[in-house]
This record gives structure tokens, C-alpha cells and sequence, in this order.
């Protein structure tokens, strides 16, 4: 691996990695509310290394830990590491299976976004991806160990809307993935459904249920559209062929 | 002290499964890269996997906490739209929160 490009993805990452600790102490704060120990939680950093679906195990935190739907949550979140691990391949030619193994898991939204953008100008490298990870590790692990800290002092953390923190972070995040109005259908279906399965499923399945549920509505049209049904996909043919 | 130990057991089955899970989709997106499926229908879901996902999370979470609940969640999505902060956007969200409690 070559040290320069290493440096050079930590460096291009450090901006982002600011607000990759803000949001951290967030996490940490909640838990150390949820009791949550430090060392579970620096495990849980090193380990899995990806901020929504660790939000998500916190807020299911409880006795006894709800095994199942914790993993498969974190599964389904993820699931988009799929498309992100495949958008990679082309700086990951010719490089060892080892290579790739040991890159990996450091992959997160925010190197991968600054890694692609460096790409499309033909200044990325496996290794710098490597740096920018190392980068966000560090500052995932020092921003969650801080929250870990203040969070132990907070001694009633419902004056200050503590309990509200998740419900107010995954608003403010969801709103970011709102991608114009063919997210309408999705996520009325989603919400409609999460619903609806909070009443009647038990634990935390509701999530699960509520976005592979919405996340169908989009595939469905995409499918009836081939057939025909949807005339907005159809009309969009003729131009390619043109 | 059994309780304790098989909640430790508990914690790291659920790190363990955790961690693999999505490791296996780190790398397993890169090595299948050449065959996952390409047709609309699967990019048009994959594509709104995560939005549907963190929408079914805060959704009964809002609701739960009742009108308050709803006035806050509105002023935060007005604060992530307008300024793209999600740390601000939070802490409104929050502030609201705290405002009624200190009312009420």
C-alpha cells in the first residue's frame, strides 16, 4: 500500500470527519443513557463502523437485547453497502483478494462520497479510500467516547429531550434522503405500513416491515411498467432508441 | 452473575451478527459487483431502501409522542431543508421537546 495515497485520503476526509464526531458524541450520548458500557460501545465502532445502523442497535438496546431484530435491522439498513461495495470495483483491479478483504471494511457514506468524487476526476486509488477511512474511524471512535463521557453526567435526561434525541436525528437524516417526488409513493407506503406493523408485529420489526415494504412500491411500478401499464416509463423508451 | 454473563454472551452474538452482516455486504458488493441484478426494478428498490427504512424508524416514533411530537418533527424538517445541518436540525427538534416540558 502506498503511504502517500493513504495520507492523502485521510486528509481529503478530515472536513467531513469534524461532523462525523459531532454526530458520534450524539450516539455516545445515548448510550450511556441506554447503559450501554464504553468498551461495548467502542467494539460496536471498530466492529461495524457505520452510523445509522449503530443509532439504530442503541435505540433497540433493552433487556434481553432483541438479538434477531437487531441483526436483521442492521442487515436491511446496510443493504446498501451492496451498491456501494459494487460501485468500487473499478479501483480495486488487479488488486489482491487480501487487498480487498482488508479495504473494505473500512468503507463508509462519507470516504466512499469523497473517494467517487476524487474518482470522476481520476485522483482515487484503493488506498486513498483506506486513508479516508482511517480518518472517519478515528473520528467515530473519539466522538462517540466523548458523548460516552458527558453522557454519564447527564442525570435527567428527559429536561433536555434527550429521550426525543433519536426520533429528532432520524428526522433530520431521513429528510436529506428525499429525492423529489417519486419518493411520494414509497414513502407513504413505508410509513402507512411501519404503522400499521408497530400495532401488530412485536419488537422492532415495524422498521424492517415498513421499509422493504415501501421500497417494493417503486420495483412494482418499475415491473408493471414494463408490461406496459405505466405510461410515464413507456414514453421514456422511444428516446432511447431514437 | 449467570444473568450477567449470558447478557455479555447476548451482547457479543449480537455485535458479532451485527458486524458480519455488514462486512459480508462491504465485500460481498465488491466481489458480486459483476453479477448483482441490473434490471430497473432492482435498482428502483434498492434506491429507495434507505429513505423507506429511516421513515419507517422515525415515523410510530413521532406519533408516539403525540401532537408535540408532530410540531417538532415539522420545525425539524424545516431546519435539515433550509439550512442542511443535521446536527442543528436535531437539536431544534429537541428544543421544542424541551420547551413543552418546561411549560407543562
Amino acid at each position: 500500500m502506498r503511504h502517500s495515497e493513504i495520507q492523502r485520503g485521510f486528509r481529503a476526509n478530515l472536513p467531513i470527519a469534524v461532523s462525523v464526531a459531532a454526530y458520534g458524541s450524539v450516539l455516545g450520548v445515548l448510550a450511556a443513557q441506554d447503559h450501554i458500557s464504553w468498551f461495548v460501545l467502542l467494539l460496536m465502532d471498530l466492529s461495524i463502523f457505520a452510523g445509522s445502523a449503530q443509532f439504530v442497535m442503541v435505540d433497540m438496546w433493552s433487556t434481553p437485547l432483541p438479538i434477531g431484530e437487531m441483526v436483521t435491522g442492521v442487515a436491511v439498513i446496510n443493504l446498501r453497502y451492496l451498491l456501494i461495495g459494487a460501485s468500487l470495483e473499478p479501483l480495486f483491479i488487479n488488486k489482491s483478494m487480501g487487498h480487498k478483504a482488508f479495504v473494505m471494511h473500512l468503507v463508509a457514506d462519507e470516504n466512499w462520497a469523497v473517494t467517487m468524487a476524487a474518482h470522476r476526476q481520476g485522483r482515487a486509488s484503493s488506498d486513498f479510500l483506506f486513508g479516508g477511512g482511517c480518518c472517519l474511524l478515528l473520528a467515530w471512535c473519539l466522538g462517540t467516547m466523548t458523548g460516552h463521557q458527558l453522557g454519564a453526567f447527564i442525570r435527567h435526561p428527559e429536561v433536555y429531550a434527550l429521550d426525543f434525541a433519536f426520533v429528532a436525528v432520524f428526522t433530520a437524516l431521513t429528510t436529506g434522503m428525499w429525492r423529489g417526488k417519486m419518493d411520494l409513493a414509497p414513502w407513504v407506503a413505508a410509513a402507512l405500513i411501519a404503522v400499521a406493523a408497530e400495532a401488530l408485529l412485536p419488537g422492532k420489526w415495524y422498521i424492517v416491515a415498513g421499509g422493504l415494504g415501501g421500497a417494493l412500491v417503486p420495483a412494482l411500478q418499475c415491473l408493471i411498467g414494463d408490461r406496459g401499464s405505466i405510461p410515464s416509463v413507456k414514453k421514456e423508451e422511444p428516446h432511447v432508441n431514437e | 452473575m449467570l444473568t450477567n454473563d449470558s447478557t455479555l454472551m447476548n451482547t457479543m452474538i449480537t455485535l458479532a451478527g451485527a458486524a458480519l452482516a455488514t462486512y459480508g455486504l462491504r465485500l460481498g458488493g465488491l466481489l458480486l459487483s459483476e453479477r448483482l441484478p441490473r434490471s430497473p426494478a432492482f435498482r428502483a428498490f434498492m434506491g429507495a431502501l434507505p429513505g423507506t427504512i429511516l421513515l419507517s424508524l422515525v415515523v410510530p416514533g413521532i406519533l408516539a409522542a403525540g401532537p408535540w411530537g408532530c410540531l417538532a418533527a415539522m420545525a425539524t424538517v424545516v431546519t435539515a431543508v433550509k439550512t442542511r445541518q443535521t446536527l442543528l436540525a436535531m437539536l431544534v427538534g429537541m428544543l421544542v421537546i424541551m420547551f413543552q416540558r418546561h411549560l407543562f
